[in-house]
């Protein structure tokens, strides 16, 4: 049946070709639990499901909910940092120009939540995408200084605006509405972030693995030779950059209507500086890494605010040990350890 | 690989126990000690008001026990450093709520922490003084909050008041842009025409500003001006002083209460000669005189503290965390039990307590309860404040 065999090689009547199957790297099966997209998704959505059994309060809720807010943001700055190698000192700028939007919307113009959630991701994504195109030209310190200072120009305007922001003090938020019913209370507050948590990780995810994230690993590696290869490296910076940024403001949005208050805090430096600090301590080019970096920054602070005047030390102590002794991060360096300890114990 | 398996679960299993148990539940019981939650900026930007209100809750709280306790009941403190970040001062007021289940919260150092929880603490229904400085704290009233510190508001109101005195009526404003300078800027355009003062300047200086030789100069081509009022702190009213002796400018210059520290007439020198502002009692608190009723509180409070943590140590930042800690203490004693609710009644009907920042008493629409004598106007004079009556 020769005439069924196309020009390209391939048999209409056999089975379809992917990637993995013409490279010939179709995982076996520990391999895919130990993949990101299989297990770790898993994986997450099992310690979702389990984790509310543990939650005995609104507190625990609280700050298992900021815990999913950062960790949005973070996973869309890992595509950003981990896998385009471009540095972003600014992203707690978008982050709280989300919530700064919702809240603005909604408490000064009553308009719904739902509305302003999408106003502001959109609002983000255009800003993001205009500062883009001039700044990811600029690459290294010089990319870092920029990104700086749009997360400081942010910051400043929102402190400065105070008859529309509340000025440094902040301002209220009114609950988020569905269908005329307040959203309110931890564990209505902890399925929502739950899901847009899944969601962004997943989205993470199908990202790295895409011929986009195939794009970023190359530029990553070396711009010029991904633009010999072809790449529009610009075209991939700018997307990959927007789309960490919107991420950031959807969290930003969630948060305000999830805390009822927005302060300037929220856009700061050093909020920035946190953010990044998650995607290097949990591991760099690594979603699931990013996560929990989100979870360990989080929560340190809270575990450790019984030693008082302690605290900065102990924290720093904790991460200045996991940086020495994994210096890949968290999640990179410990999925290598099980993957030989794996290999060890199949042979 | 199954060892290895067994000893994963049990690992699992282990963590999994260790989080169940971490959770003992208190019960709450009759002579169990009352519970009293705080979160203050003890660390960051804001330290100068937090450090001073912590060392004070702890130290009378601690004497507090020593004396028998409140109603015959030990005290505790649960305290929780914000440092001056409203989005942890929220989590730690959740914490202090749901988990440590306090009767009372006294703190919240800074405006932005306070106004953060206020929501929390309405919803929870618990008992709330906030030793924070901002109006729209109490304002509108809210049922569960309180708060013991003066307002810019009662500044320029005391300010307006001793014009009103020396027959003033043309005034330039000139303010820092800063959170504090900005905010009495505001209250005091609002308040002035009730005291017939019309603001005829009004120029505004940068937070790393060096000089105001041209505000001040624009405020001095001004026709008529009788004196000028400086809304601002740290640095740039000690600046704001200096620029006006160089320009001999003579008309009276009123500073605000932000820079009622000795720090400032170091800094301005001889130009702070004459100058006058509104400040709480505490700081002169040897100058009252004997008969002053509220000598006997301001000088025990500064000799309590300095004896502990040394001379010139006290500032009325802890004074605010003091007053609130004995309107919580009144209210337990008045309402014979921490019953929320009876507190809260209690609280609201505090009449005449007095404390660091002047007499307090409260009503329905005034959780603050403070009137214009709890500012003392002071004249610096020989490098030193002079009381202005």
């Amino acid at each position: 049946m020769a005439h069924n065999v196309r020009p390209s090689g391939y048999s209409k009547f056999a089975k379809k070709q992917t990637y993995t199957r013409r490279m010939g790297t179709k995982k076996n099966r520990a391999q895919m639990l130990l993949s990101e997209r299989g297990g770790g998704l898993s994986l997450l959505i099992l310690v979702i499901l389990v984790l509310p059994l543990f939650l005995a309060n609104n507190y625990h809720y609280d700050v298992v909910v900021n815990i999913g807010i950062n960790a949005i943001v973070v996973v869309g700055l890992n595509l950003l940092i981990g896998h385009a190698g471009q540095i972003s000192l600014g992203h707690a700028g978008f982050f709280g120009l989300g919530a700064y939007v919702s809240a603005v919307l909604t408490a000064r113009y009553g308009v719904h939540g739902l509305v302003a959630l999408p106003v502001g991701a959109l609002g983000v994504g255009i800003l993001a995408y205009a500062i883009a195109r001039p700044v990811l030209r600029l690459s290294g310190h010089y990319l870092a200084m920029a990104t700086l200072g749009v997360g400081l120009i942010i910051h400043i305007v929102i402190s400065r605006e105070a008859w529309l922001t509340g000025g440094p003090d902040g301002m209220y938020v009114p609950p988020l509405e569905v269908m005329g019913v307040a959203v309110y209370g931890g564990p209505v507050w902890y399925w929502i972030v739950a899901g847009a948590l899944i969601l962004a990780v997943w989205l993470s995810l199908n990202v790295i693995d895409s011929p986009v994230g195939r794009a970023l690993r190359g530029l990553n590696g070396s711009e010029v030779a991904a633009q010999a290869a072809g790449v529009d490296t610009t075209r991939y910076k700018v997307m990959v950059f927007v789309l960490s940024a919107v991420m950031a403001a959807v969290a930003g949005s969630l948060a305000a209507h999830f805390s009822e208050f927005v302060s300037p805090t929220k856009a700061s430096f050093l909020q920035s500086i946190l953010f990044v600090t998650m995607v290097v301590l949990g591991g760099m080019a690594s979603t699931f890494g990013a996560v929990l970096g989100a979870v360990m920054l989080t929560l340190l602070p809270q575990v450790l605010a019984d030693f008082a005047d302690y605290e900065q030390v102990i924290l720093g102590l904790i991460m200045m040990a996991v940086m020495i002794a994994l210096p890949k991060g968290l999640v990179p360096t410990l999925t290598a350890l099980v993957k030989r300890w794996v290999r060890r114990a199949g042979s | 690989m199954t060892h290895s398996f067994k000893t994963g679960l049990m690992l699992a299993g282990l963590a999994l126990g260790a989080l169940g148990l971490a959770d003992p539940s208190p019960a709450h019981a009759e002579d169990d000690p009352i519970r009293v939650g705080s979160f203050l900026a003890v660390t960051g930007p804001a330290s100068f008001l937090g450090d001073p209100e912590l060392k004070t809750l702890e130290m009378y709280i601690e004497r507090l026990n020593e004396s028998g306790g409140l109603n015959g009941r030990a005290v505790d403190l649960v305290h929780y450093d914000t440092a001056g970040d409203a989005n942890k001062a929220r989590t730690f007021v959740k914490r202090l709520l749901e988990e440590d289940e306090v009767d009372v919260i006294l703190g919240g150092s800074t405006t932005g922490t306070t106004m953060a929880v206020i929501p929390l603490v309405e919803r929870a229904e618990v008992p709330f003084v906030s030793f924070a400085g901002g109006v729209s704290i109490i304002d509108p009233v809210k049922p569960w909050v309180f708060k013991t510190p003066h307002t810019d508001r009662m500044a320029c109101e005391k300010i307006f008041e001793d014009m009103q005195g020396r027959d003033i009526t043309r005034v330039a404003l000139i303010s820092g842009t800063g959170g504090f300078g900005k905010s009495m800027r505001g209250q005091c355009m609002d308040v002035a025409p009730t005291f017939g003062i019309e603001i005829v300047a009004d120029e505004t200086y940068g937070p790393g500003d060096t000089d105001m030789v041209a505000q001040l100069t624009k405020i001095k081509n001004t026709e008529g001006v009788e004196a000028v009022v400086n809304a601002g702190f740290g640095q740039g009213p000690a600046i704001v002083t200096k620029n006006v002796a160089q320009l001999g400018f003579t008309v009276p210059l009123y500073q605000s209460h932000g820079v009622a520290s000795k720090k400032f007439i170091e800094l301005a020198g001889d130009a702070a000669e004459g100058v006058r502002l509104p400040a709480a009692a505490l700081l002169v608190a040897e100058k009252l005189p004997m008969d002053d009723p509220q000598r006997p509180v301001v000088v025990g409070y500064k000799a309590t503290y300095e004896a502990v943590h040394g001379e010139g140590s006290v500032s009325t930042f802890g004074g605010h965390a003091l007053d609130g800690l004995m309107l919580y203490k009144g209210a337990v004693e008045a309402a014979g039990g921490i019953e929320p609710a009876a507190v809260r009644d209690a609280l609201e009907n505090t009449r005449g307590y007095m404390g660091t920042a002047g007499e307090v008493t409260m009503s329905a629409d005034d959780h603050l309860g403070l009137g214009l004598s709890a500012f003392r106007m002071l004249e610096i004079r020989d490098g030193d404040w002079a009381l202005v009556e």
